[in-house]
């Protein structure tokens, strides 16, 4: 997406509409930021990569998947709670459409031993994927060694002594957000920094 | 039927708002649900399910809708979409609008540095669970570390690594079978 960015400013619910629904249909294997970021940042410029960069962080943070976080997000700041279902809808129909289509094709198939070579193939290549993302999205957390405690203290509660999600939240997030808890007049500063640290795992991220 | 509808609706409601860091990070608590509890799918059907879900544009997570097809039809499938996707969007907006409140708000700072790491355990997590079902000879963990590295030495689609990596798993079983 090179073209000239259009006049900046609030996109018409159909335009929103077209946007998403491109989108969720052109994005496989789980890039569907990267091609948001393409549309709504460089080709339309309707946000700039700090409002992107923010809307980001918060649909991090937040329980959801990051791309229908991020369509709620950029949707209701653009065009308000219309805008945000109209960018969900979007987003998650061309998605909806194929699924449905495979899955009533695997039920009947679903004893098919090559179909389920096939899909075993497919979860491994899978595997390299999602590791290589958390690799990335991470990298600035596998440094810190408070960090990387924390990690290793989520995995292990989850994987090892497969602890119930909901303890394990419950429990580790407190401890983790005290750790990082306010401390008088560096906060400021230690935002900006946070921001740039943000912004290059992301970038990485985008890629995918 | 609406029994299980009910019980559908709620475990993914319910997943829904302990998905912290998104997809991924909550695929084991799903597989511990739906297969271990439920008994609505196999170990191997949460799989290929899950597989499914990589083959389809758009977020992955989209593959929830077949676990609800399999168990209740187009309804279960209609339920499972909304139990899992509304929450988490009513949730956002309203959270959204909040949190730009407090946007310089040092514990807004501490609630996003204390969860991102979290956030990246439990994605480890969730691939883990992936790797444990679908790893399980030379031939796949092969596939895996290809996959890893070539996206880590440069930009792929993935969408060729997931087809590639499905055939090569299909040839090589077809060749056992043969």
């Amino acid at each position: 997406m090179n073209e000239t960015p259009a006049a900046a400013g609030r996109p018409g619910l159909g335009a929103l509409f077209i946007v998403f629904l491109t989108a969720g249909g052109v994005s496989f294997g789980g890039g569907v930021l990267a091609y948001l970021r393409d549309y709504a940042v460089k080709g339309y410029g309707w946000l700039d990569d700090d409002d992107f960069l923010d809307a980001l962080e918060v649909s991090e943070t937040l329980p959801g998947l990051n791309s229908v976080n991020m369509a709620v997000i950029i949707g209701d700041r653009l065009r308000g709670i219309a805008g945000a279902a109209v960018a969900v809808i979007g987003l998650m129909l061309p998605g909806t459409i194929v699924m449905m289509t495979l899955g009533a094709l695997w039920l009947r198939q679903s004893h098919n031993p090559g179909v389920n070579a096939f899909l075993v193939g497919v979860a491994a290549a899978a595997v390299g994927l999602l590791l290589t993302v958390t690799l990335q999205l991470g990298h600035k957390q596998f440094e810190r060694p408070l960090d990387l405690m924390l990690i290793a203290a989520t995995f292990i509660a989850v994987s090892v002594l497969k602890i119930s999600l909901l303890w394990v939240l419950l429990i580790i997030g407190p401890i983790a957000v005290w750790f990082y808890r306010p401390r008088g007049g560096v906060a400021a500063a230690e935002r900006m920094v946070h921001l740039r640290e943000r912004l290059h795992s992301h970038r990485a991220h985008w890629r995918h | 039927m609406g029994h299980k509808l009910l019980s559908l609706a709620w475990v993914f409601v319910m997943l829904s708002l302990l998905a912290v860091g998104g997809g991924t990070a909550v695929l084991p608590e799903m597989q511990h649900m739906t297969v271990h509890q439920f008994h609505w799918v196999t170990d191997q059907q949460f799989r290929d399910i899950y597989s499914l879900g990589q083959v389809a544009p758009g977020p992955n997570m989209l593959m929830v809708m077949v676990i609800g097809y399999r168990i209740a039809g187009v309804a279960g499938a209609a339920v499972v979409t909304f139990a899992f996707f509304l929450p988490d969007c009513l949730l956002t907006l309203y959270a959204n609008r909040m949190w730009r409140r407090y946007q310089d708000s040092p514990w807004r700072q501490a609630i996003q540095r204390g969860m991102a790491p979290i956030a990246i355990g439990l994605m480890l997590s969730g691939t883990f669970a992936i790797a444990k079902l679908s790893i399980h000879n030379a031939v796949s963990f092969a596939i895996a570390a290809a996959s890893l590295g070539i996206l880590m030495w440069r930009r792929v689609n993935p969408v060729i690594l997931i087809a590639v990596g499905g055939t090569i798993y299909l040839i090589f079983k077809s060749g056992i079978l043969a």
